[in-house]
């Protein structure tokens, strides 16, 4: 393939990536950003959401049901979470991130137990090659591209539109005086953080056909969110987007020309260092 | 009354101000303290008091202007560094360690005063710490509570750790942002005598609102107003100001 | 105040050092590789409980220490046949080196960025291992058996595969440590850190520059954790990938809060109760990591300043 061909490829590829990536993310950027907290397992929501979406296809042959049913079951499992350890904490930042990182392990070691060590993949339930002048893609990556952007276009209007949104941005700037004037406040964080679980779990449901299921798959997913959320300002969804579309491509990029693992390494490093001179990432407010 | 300032200049602001993203907290400001003087600052809400003591102290870097200490130019100075030469600030929301005993909150001041070789940093004369930590706490008479908890103390009280603290760093210049807020009135009785006794060898500059508080012991107030400074005088040419007057009614 | 038990405090702190030297004696074999083991993890731990327990910083990045100080000495040891001692050196050195560049990066942030930096950090670390295979073997990792010369005690010539080396090694790796710990804890420096800790504002108005204090406190909580990661791969004779990987920053964090952050044998009683947890349950079933996280969530609900920070408040007030 010629250079461009594969430059094109780069970011083709890149685009894709950045839209489910911005998708995965997206939960643990509002989780932050209402609830003030670190969710560390976050990944695992994502992996819930691939193995679920596996068990419906494969079991019960019903894909589409699947990226119903995944966001809804997990989003359940984070909404008890949240009201059996995250309150009872009180939602101090380092407790949750040690009992987050408790619920990651649980959840892994659960899955290892039902589903087993063995990555598996789902048939794409639909098939179609879209022709570009040097190669051939799938087009199945197209549309969840597209349905990624439609969900992270819904997120928006919900939280800027509607009267939920409203309470979590409020909560989102200023805790006691959302309070204050109504807002059930220990309403909103178990359902913000739902949702953030269940947003993950349908992008993690998407990508099954494409990447296969397995119970590790959660760490990676893990990374990138962080990555992606941190670089953008902790508490900005608008710079968690664009933060998952400057590392989607990039990782693209690299990818196409050199190995993945560089990619991911140098991702990480340039991304952390980004952080310690601008430490409120690229949208978010400095830290004193 | 107390004793003649002495027209030593001890602390000096030239054309000092800070702005925030659109909001200018302070204007330019020249203040002018002299040694042995209680100065202090008053004004309504928000007319940059604890802005320009933050600039003061080193919490906040002016966005232009200077500070003079002692005729050297300390602009640039962090704010632990202006600690070492004597410019002690007490919070105006006490900032103490909640969870460490309270001979533990002023261990840590007087040890700064006690480390002055790099090899004091590893190994310190327990004894000499210990005595000069029990010389602070009795100056303001906390010297009963060393082993309670600083978070479980009555406000008062943790308002007189504070001051212990400072006492421990031997200051040159006290900066005291709103101290007699939240105290009792037999407290502030309490606190003035300590401040009274404490000018003696320190020179105050002080934020408050309480004007009989002011009155009783300033030897100089600073009016400030919309971050400007506004009049400076004694307390009696203060009191007679019609500006100052005026600028208070909004209060 | 802790002063007037100085003597207290030296003493229950020797009384562990002197039960573990005897109690190589009275164990049985396996228990003693397993007490070896423990040992030196919890000169990890030690490390990492310095950084989060007296100084407030909680990393998921020290996985990277460990690792750079076991593979700097395994690689040496391995490619460039230095002796132990020389090893041990040279990962020293590269745990002080990647602490010090890591701390002047990472302590720019803190709380959740902090966390977060300190975990990619680390995760780089570990992509790194992996992807320079040719050299690092990779997850599978590689020996030192066969290429360790044996270590000269005056006359008498101690192979590294001999069970009374290891143990012993690593228990004077732990003493020596121990000890450091309690008098740093005791020391100005200590005092200062704990300031940090409880209120960073307040002590830098009280006249301290706590960025280079945290940064002092940052190395060497990384070169201790680097020593142990060198000591490990000594005694254990095995370098792999999988140490560096982001569970090994979740193990000092799981140790240290179990027996209690900011207490000096906390992070021994922590690395030991998970030791014989882990055992029992990887011998019922593959998904012991279960256990762990089940313990954390249990100890954040319920024991959150562990078991010696619990004691240490309700009965002996005076422990470090």
């Amino acid at each position: 393939m010629s250079f461009g061909g594969q430059l094109f490829l780069a970011l083709l590829e890149g685009t894709v990536t950045g839209f489910v990536l911005a998708l995965t993310a997206l939960g643990l950027s509002l989780v932050f950003g209402v609830m003030r907290i670190v969710n560390v397992a976050h990944g695992e929501f994502f992996m819930l959401g691939a193995v679920i979406a596996w068990y419906f296809s494969a079991m019960f042959g019903g894909y589409f049901v699947a990226l119903l049913a995944a966001p809804l079951v997990v989003g359940g499992i984070a909404y008890l979470a949240d009201r059996l350890v995250l309150r009872r904490i009180n939602y101090s930042p380092e407790s949750t991130i040690v009992a987050t990182i408790g619920l990651l392990y649980i959840i892994q070691q659960l899955v290892l137990t039902v589903y087993g060590p063995y990555a598996r993949s789902v048939t794409t339930p639909f098939y179609f090659r879209v022709d570009f002048p040097w190669f051939g893609y799938s087009g199945y990556k197209l549309v969840v591209a597209g349905i990624s952007a439609m969900l992270l276009l819904a997120t928006w209007l919900v939280v800027t539109k509607t009267t939920a949104g409203l309470y979590m941005r409020a909560t989102q700037q200023n805790q006691e005086m959302a309070q204050a004037f109504g807002v059930p406040v220990h309403r909103v964080y178990p359902l913000v953080f739902a949702l953030g679980a269940g947003l993950t779990a349908l992008a993690g449901a998407l990508v099954v056909p494409v990447q296969q299921a397995h119970y590790l798959m959660g760490l990676d997913a893990l990374l990138m969110s962080f990555i992606v959320v941190v670089l953008g300002g902790l508490g900005s969804l608008k710079g968690t987007m664009v933060a998952a579309f400057l590392v989607g491509i990039s990782d693209g990029v690299v990818s196409v020309f050199f190995s993945p693992t560089l990619a991911k390494i140098i991702a990480t490093v340039l991304v952390a260092l980004v952080l310690s001179f601008r430490t409120g990432g690229l949208f978010g407010v400095e830290e004193t | 009354m107390g004793e003649m300032a002495s027209m030593t200049r001890l602390l000096q602001t030239t054309a000092l101000s800070k702005r925030f993203r659109g909001l200018e907290a302070v204007q330019p400001v020249d203040l002018r303290l002299d040694q042995g003087e209680i100065r202090a600052i008053i004004g309504p809400n928000g007319a940059g008091k604890t802005t320009l003591v933050c600039m003061i102290s080193g919490r906040v870097s002016p966005t232009s202007g200077q500070v003079h200490f002692k005729d050297r130019d300390i602009t640039r100075l962090r704010a632990w560094d202006r600690v070492a030469l004597g410019i002690v600030y007490t919070f105006q929301v006490t900032s103490i360690f909640r969870k460490l005993t309270v001979y533990e909150n002023v261990a840590l001041a007087v040890q700064r005063k006690l480390m002055r070789r790099a090899l004091d940093r590893l190994t310190l004369r327990e004894a000499i710490l210990s005595d000069r930590v029990e010389a602070a706490l009795a100056e303001v008479g906390l010297g009963q509570v060393g082993n309670h908890l600083a978070g479980l103390l009555p406000y008062g009280h943790q308002k007189l750790l504070e001051v212990a603290m400072a006492l421990a760093l031997k200051p040159e210049v006290l900066i005291l942002d709103e101290p007699t807020q939240g105290l009792a009135p037999e407290e502030i009785i309490n606190f003035c005598d300590l401040i009274r006794k404490i000018s003696r060898e320190v020179t105050i500059l002080l934020i408050e609102h309480n004007m009989p508080v002011v009155l009783e012991l300033a030897t100089g107030i600073t009016v400030m107003d919309k971050g400007a400074i506004i009049a400076v005088g004694t307390p009696d040419e203060i009191e007679a100001n019609a500006r100052v007057q005026e600028a208070y009614l909004g209060l | 105040m802790r002063r007037d038990h100085r003597r207290s405090i030296v003493g229950v702190h020797l009384a562990l050092i002197l039960l573990l030297l005897g109690a190589q004696f009275v164990v049985p074999p396996f228990h003693r590789t397993m007490v070896t083991r423990i040992m030196i993890l919890t000169t990890y731990a030690m490390g990492y409980n310095l950084l989060l327990g007296y100084t407030g910083l909680m990393s998921l990045g020290h996985a990277m220490f460990f690792a750079s100080g076991m593979y700097t000495t395994g690689l040496t040891v391995f490619y460039l046949g230095f002796g132990a001692p020389a090893a041990l050196v040279a990962g020293l050195l590269a745990s002080v080196l990647m602490s010090t560049l890591t701390g002047l990066i990472t302590l720019r942030t803190t709380g959740a960025s902090f966390l977060v930096i300190t975990m990619m950090f680390s995760q780089a670390f570990h992509l790194a291992t992996l992807y320079f295979n040719k050299f690092t073997m990779g997850d599978q990792g590689f020996i030192l058996s066969g290429r360790l010369r044996p270590l000269r005690l005056g006359t008498a010539e101690l192979a590294f595969s001999d069970p009374v080396l290891k143990y012993n090694l690593a228990l004077v790796l732990f003493a020596i440590f121990l000890m450091m710990s309690v008098w740093l804890i005791g020391s100005p420096i200590g005092r200062i850190l704990v300031g940090v800790r409880e209120n960073e504002e307040r002590t830098r108005l009280l006249g301290y520059n706590t960025f280079n204090y945290k940064l002092l406190s940052l190395i060497i909580s990384g070169s201790l954790s680097g020593v142990a990661g060198s000591v490990y791969a000594l005694t254990f004779s095995y370098v792999g990938s999988s140490f560096a990987s982001i569970i090994y920053s979740i193990y000092p964090l799981l140790w240290t809060l179990l027996g209690g952050a900011g207490t000096t044998i906390g992070p021994f009683v922590g690395t030991a109760v998970m030791a014989f947890v882990v055992d029992i349950a990887s011998g019922l079933t593959s998904s012991y990591l279960f256990a762990v996280g089940a313990m954390l969530i249990i100890l954040i609900l319920w024991f959150p300043s562990g078991v010696i920070g619990g004691i240490r408040s309700r009965w002996v007030r005076w422990l470090p």
